[in-house]
């Protein structure tokens, strides 16, 4: 097979990421009409059931509603920083997927409709491969704090200052543990590449990093909660006390692009808990990673992610709120010196190992 | 850059950039132009309940943020160090693993005086 | 040849960035252009092939750093100045320093060839990390520790309650 010029090269990864932002912002809407439905199921309700056949076109009467929606800006606002903030909040969500990996390498098909260059020719599910992959990772969501202060700030509301000052606290003291327990793969792959981390995950369930590095997934889960703002830490938008937190004054698309924001980053949570702990694409025998010759690695993929964003549903379904002193003392008297002394433990344990 | 891809990597993160903004971009100024605006005096006041707004919203603040804020600039410093050291420890050994644990027990004693001194308490 | 188009872009916003710092009334939009500044250097580094350089500065100045200043600017409610800014009684002491920041960058660039010829280097993440945590760079990294330990407590002390 021929190499490819930049051109071709450059469609590709245009073309793959055009898909990814089409897919994130369609799972996005349809998140919202499972996550309505599966709580209404949780609490004995029947949930959004109206709008065509079991209530399926809801997201799509919801998008139309919030496109015709008033356009609103308060008199107090800070009025260019209150319309720039939903797009810094979507624009960091989306960058963040950049690096990460979808799948192994899917095959194009022969169609006479596509180029000759592009027939029968891998291409693998993932935007750019960054040799500083991870740290690309955390770097972004560490931006992901602008958009909630510039919303918070700009609107120039009690409710919305507070919120946002709260939800910032809170993102990056979960971010560092978030952040610290990638160290642990890490380690074990020696690589920034998220494609190698799932590569060294190959091989059946007990070389997953869910199993060898539980502590790290542990830690994890419970800093992604928090970093997405979902129960039991969604304290940025407690409503019986914040109103609705730093989104308080926004109304129509504005508000539709800050909670698409916190649902794309929710996706991400979950798609990189797959590929860092979960194994990504690979089995969990590796005699189920193909049937009939056809490789399962894309269902595998959606099926962990998938059941983690079933996951943040249930917990949302059956867990209270946190205060937010307990919030920030679990965060910084616990996970971040448990996430430290995670590496180093790893860190030594690999060295006697490998004597 | 990789040897095998005629495109530097940072190339792809460009596109995804435009590609988000313009997004964003585009969906604001659309509802823009679709959702016109009636603004009424009471419509734009500042929300606080339904009652009239009192003060403005910036008041003055627990200095608590300020420090969180600190202590977690040391250990993004930290995590900036953690990632490199992790890619080559083994070939570091165990000179390795001595220099990263007196670094992370240095910032624990910063971390340990915060924690006494009751920074970290709500 | 798109590099070098992309190297002047980005140098130039640097530029007009930084000084958008400093004319700015409002704090918060210095906040913001010195963001961009930081941001447009960031991309400078992955220009010059070192993608870690590029993503640590991101994640140290933009992530931690900047996020404090913004936290400073809030917390305060530094609005906008008023007057002319501090007491004039600076500006020969301002002045003083910047002619010595124009001596010194001056005698560096005319010590040096005007277009640089940079050996071949491995920018890679492994080849940055493995001179960082080198015999060499050992105790200037262990004094890095020092150093943010001492910002922390004076960041401590100054915020403790006066009893």
């Amino acid at each position: 097979m021929t190499a490819l010029t930049w051109p071709q090269e450059l469609a590709i990864r245009s073309a793959l990421a055009l898909t990814v932002v089409a897919f994130l912002l369609g799972l996005f809407s349809v998140m919202t009409y499972i996550e309505r439905r599966l709580l209404a199921f949780m609490q004995f309700r029947l949930g959004p059931n109206r709008t065509g056949p079991l209530g399926l076109f809801q997201p799509v009467a919801d998008g139309i509603k919030l496109f015709f929606k008033e356009e609103f800006v308060p008199q107090a606002a800070n009025r260019w920083a209150f319309i720039a903030a939903p797009a810094v909040a979507i624009t960091t969500a989306l960058m963040a997927v950049a690096v990460i990996p979808y799948g192994g390498a899917v095959t194009m098909p022969r169609f006479d409709l596509l180029p000759e260059w592009l027939r029968g020719r891998p291409i693998p599910l993932q935007i750019a491969h960054l040799d500083v992959g991870v740290l690309y990772l955390f770097a972004v969501s560490t931006l992901g704090v602008y958009g909630i202060v510039l919303a918070g700030w700009s609107a120039n509301n009690k409710w919305s200052l507070i919120g946002a000052l709260r939800s910032s606290a809170q993102m990056f003291s979960y971010e560092l543990a978030l952040g610290l327990s990638w160290v642990g793969p890490i380690l074990l792959a020696e690589s920034l590449r998220i494609e190698d981390i799932v590569a060294c995950q190959a091989g059946g369930i007990h070389r997953w990093n869910a199993i060898i590095q539980l502590p790290a997934f542990m830690i994890y889960l419970f800093a992604a909660t928090a970093e997405v703002g979902r129960l039991p830490f969604d304290l940025p938008e407690a409503e019986a006390e914040l109103v609705a937190g730093f989104h308080t004054e926004y109304a129509s698309m504005k508000f539709a692009l800050l909670q698409m924001a916190e649902y794309v980053n929710m996706i991400t949570v979950s798609v990189l808990a797959t590929d860092f702990f979960l194994g990504g694409w690979h089995a969990p025998l590796v005699s189920l990673q193909s049937a009939a010759g056809v490789n399962l690695g894309l269902l595998w993929f959606g099926g962990k992610t998938g059941a983690l964003l079933f996951l943040f549903i249930w917990l949302r379904g059956t867990l209270p709120r946190l205060r937010y002193d307990q919030l920030m003392r679990f965060g910084w008297k616990v996970l971040v010196p448990a996430a430290v002394m995670h590496i180093l433990g790893t860190a030594a344990v690999i060295l006697w190992l490998t004597r | 850059m990789t040897a095998s891809s005629p495109l530097p990597s940072y190339v792809p993160i460009l596109v995804l950039g435009a590609i988000a903004a313009g997004f964003a971009i585009l969906t604001i100024l659309f509802s823009h132009l679709i959702g016109r605006p009636r603004s009424t005096p009471a419509k734009s006041a500042t929300y606080e309940c339904g009652m009239p707004p009192v003060g403005t919203a910036h008041a003055r603040f627990p200095v608590k943020f300020y420090l969180v804020c600190v202590i977690f600039i040391l250990f993004d410093v930290d995590a900036a160090f953690l990632y490199p050291w992790a890619l080559v420890f083994r070939e570091l050994g165990i000179f390795g693993l001595i220099e990263m644990a007196l670094f992370v027990c240095i910032l624990g004693g910063g971390f340990a005086y915060a924690w006494k001194t009751g920074a970290l308490d709500w | 040849m798109a590099e070098t188009i992309l190297f002047y872009a980005l140098a130039i916003t640097a530029f007009s960035a930084a000084f958008a710092v400093v004319l700015q009334k409002s704090a918060l939009g210095s906040a913001f252009a010195l963001i961009v500044v930081l941001c447009s250097l960031s991309a400078i580094y992955g220009l010059l092939g070192s993608p870690i350089l590029a993503t640590l500065q991101i994640v140290i100045y933009a992530g931690a750093v900047m996020v404090l200043f913004l936290f400073v600017i809030m917390l305060l409610d530094v609005r906008r100045e008023k007057g002319g800014g501090g007491p004039r009684s600076f500006v020969p002491l301002a002045l003083l320093f910047a002619g010595l920041l124009v001596l010194q960058v001056g005698a560096v660039l005319v010590g040096s060839e005007l277009v640089p010829q940079s050996a071949p280097f491995d920018g890679s993440a492994k080849a940055f990390a493995r001179r960082l945590f080198s015999q060499d760079y050992v105790y200037v990294f262990e004094a890095t520790s020092v150093l943010i330990v001492a910002a922390l407590a004076g960041a401590l002390a100054l915020a403790r309650r006066r009893r």
